[in-house]
């Protein structure tokens, strides 16, 4: 960074901000309002500059909500059993548990991600109606009917799954935008880069992701059968 | 051609009737929320367009909107309905008489989205494309909703309005995390604009101890976690890390090898994506969609996985990046 230049400090309270609010637990959408609007006024914009930005962004990003159109499909199905059915068509799979169920989704979910099917499955679209009824059912076939509190972590560890999948393969296809962005970033500093050789190097940490978390989804398994046994051990000492 | 407006002009007459469900129950609040949140999609073509030609209210009116969702956003609360038994004992009487039948609307989304991100290209009306090419999986999944919309209305034999209401819903019960991220892509923009990015480089370069390539690296790839915590996004991080201590002083500097560190530096964003709250979309929603009573269950689920996966990315790189 050149001498000459004067960097000024106080946008940066836009990101005390963000924490701040975080800390004291307030509203996530409001703190990042106010977090825009302190950056912006920091930097010296004038009000209607800082609307203008805020608003321009905001249009630009609308993207980010198309899947509200999957809604009225998946809400309906859902009043009609669709949930209901996915339990029942696992638990009628012989040799089907938790663990074989979710790492059979995170493989899947992983490779579609890495051909760049990044929207066909997602937490409205696929872990809500089919995903974790379907884990639910998996685990009953074993432990019958789950506790609130097990089928609460059971559909926690769904959807980390479909995360965990979609961010591990996705940086693995050439054109999207990760890979996209950091090719970008380089040609602009001067430093030509071909994307594939980016995509490549996505490669190890998607295997160690992959590895990571389907032991954990093993272990997972293994825990909760165990929390039965020792449940069941203490109802018959009683 | 069916432009990606079309789509957008789709969800605010969503919105607007999920507004207009909350209007006739007295829920001023959450009615006027969605009826703001639907102007950017009704008129979003409309403000980009004005803000070109040189037109600033637009633009600025957007921006009041976005303070003014802020403002309401601040008084909702997320909360899933309960299930009622007769709800549940409906379903069940439903799920054995469509059996099977069911799952092909469900299936339809992820298939025909498939399908028509690879074959919707070639399709073309009067020679012109029929999808908008610049945003063709956006297209494909929301024509896939549509058609499995139709799918799912013929296979229930559901009246459309109940579908209409299954929809608002799903919408009142995400509520304002729907809108976290928005508003965080628009922070980035801001913190763009702003010269965010350039301040934290400088301020990070006087920090730590330079002539050490690992604690440049260690800086570099703690730097992506905080700032994708704080910002909700890798994306947001990744340019402002990079332009700090990436190309200064690891790839300049130290000679570390541009793809890699680029690659990994990404992934390791990716592990803080596992951590916020403020990635609502990942980590919130489902919370809300599966009915959670915790908020942050995704994210304890998620910990076990992104923190080993950290370290794994640091020593990956500390290992391959330099010559």
């Amino acid at each position: 960074m050149p001498e000459s230049t004067v960097v000024n400090y106080w946008p940066l309270l836009g990101i005390a901000v963000v924490v701040a609010g975080f800390a004291l637990r307030r509203n996530p959408v409001l703190v990042v309002v106010i977090a825009g609007i302190v950056s912006g006024l920091a930097a010296g914009f004038g009000p209607g500059e800082l609307l203008g930005v805020l608003g321009t962004a905001f249009v630009e990003n609308r993207a980010l909500l198309m899947f509200l159109l999957t809604l009225p499909a998946i809400g309906l199905l859902e009043r009609y059993g669709l949930r209901e059915r996915a339990r029942d068509w696992i638990a009628g799979f012989r040799g089907m548990n938790l663990s074989r169920f979710q790492i059979a989704y995170l493989a899947v979910r992983q490779l579609t991600s890495m051909a760049g099917l990044t929207h066909v499955a997602g937490h409205a679209q696929t872990v809500r109606p089919l995903a974790a009824p379907m884990s639910e059912a998996a685990a009953e076939r074993e432990l019958g009917p789950l506790t609130p509190a097990e089928r609460d972590r059971v559909r926690a560890t769904t959807a980390a799954t479909d995360n965990i999948g979609l961010f591990f393969g996705e940086d693995v296809f050439v054109a999207i935008g990760a890979v996209l962005l950091i090719q970008g970033f380089f040609a602009r500093n001067g430093i030509v880069l071909e994307p594939l050789t980016i995509a490549l190097w996505a490669l190890p940490t998607a295997l160690a992701a992959f590895a990571i978390h389907a032991t954990r989804l093993w272990l997972f398994r293994r825990a909760l059968r165990r929390g039965r046994q020792t449940a069941g051990a203490a109802d018959a000492a009683d | 051609m069916l432009r990606i407006e079309y789509l957008y002009a789709l969800i605010a007459v969503l919105l607007a009737c999920t507004a207009i469900y909350n209007l006739r129950e007295r829920r001023y609040t959450i009615a006027a929320f969605w009826l703001i949140l639907g102007v950017p999609f009704a008129f979003g073509d409309a403000i980009l367009a004005a803000t070109r030609a040189g037109s600033a209210w637009p633009a600025q009116a957007a921006g009041a909107a976005v303070i003014a969702l802020g403002l309401l956003a601040a008084g909702g609360r997320l909360s899933a309905e309960p299930d009622s038994a007769e709800a549940a004992a409906r379903r069940r009487v439903c799920a054995d008489r469509l059996g099977n039948r069911l799952f092909w609307p469900a299936l339809a989304i992820p298939l025909l989205t498939l399908l028509l991100f690879f074959g919707g290209g070639h399709l073309s009306w009067n020679g012109r494309p029929l999808l908008d090419p610049k945003a063709l999986t956006l297209s494909a999944l929301a024509i896939a909703s549509l058609i499995a919309l139709a799918a799912a209305l013929r296979v229930t034999r559901a009246a459309p309005l109940e579908a209409l209401g299954e929809g608002r819903r799903l919408i009142d019960a995400l509520g304002w995390a729907v809108l976290l991220p928005m508003v965080l892509a628009t922070l980035g923009g801001v913190f763009a604009a702003t010269g965010v990015g350039g301040a934290v480089a400088d301020l990070i370069g006087r920090v730590i101890p330079t002539d050490n390539r690992y604690a440049c690296l260690l800086a570099f790839a703690l730097g992506m976690v905080f700032f994708t915590v704080v910002m909700g996004n890798a994306f947001a991080a990744f340019p402002v890390m990079m332009a700090g201590i990436g190309l200064p002083l690891l790839i300049h500097r130290h000679g570390a090898d541009p793809a890699i560190l680029g690659a990994v530096g990404m992934l390791t964003g990716y592990c803080g994506t596992l951590l916020t709250p403020m990635a609502a979309n990942f980590n919130i929603v489902p919370a809300v969609l599966l009915e959670l009573p915790d908020q942050h269950a995704v994210i304890r689920a998620q910990a076990g996985t992104a923190l080993p996966l950290m370290v794994f990315n640091v020593v990956l790189m500390a290992w391959l990046v330099f010559p």
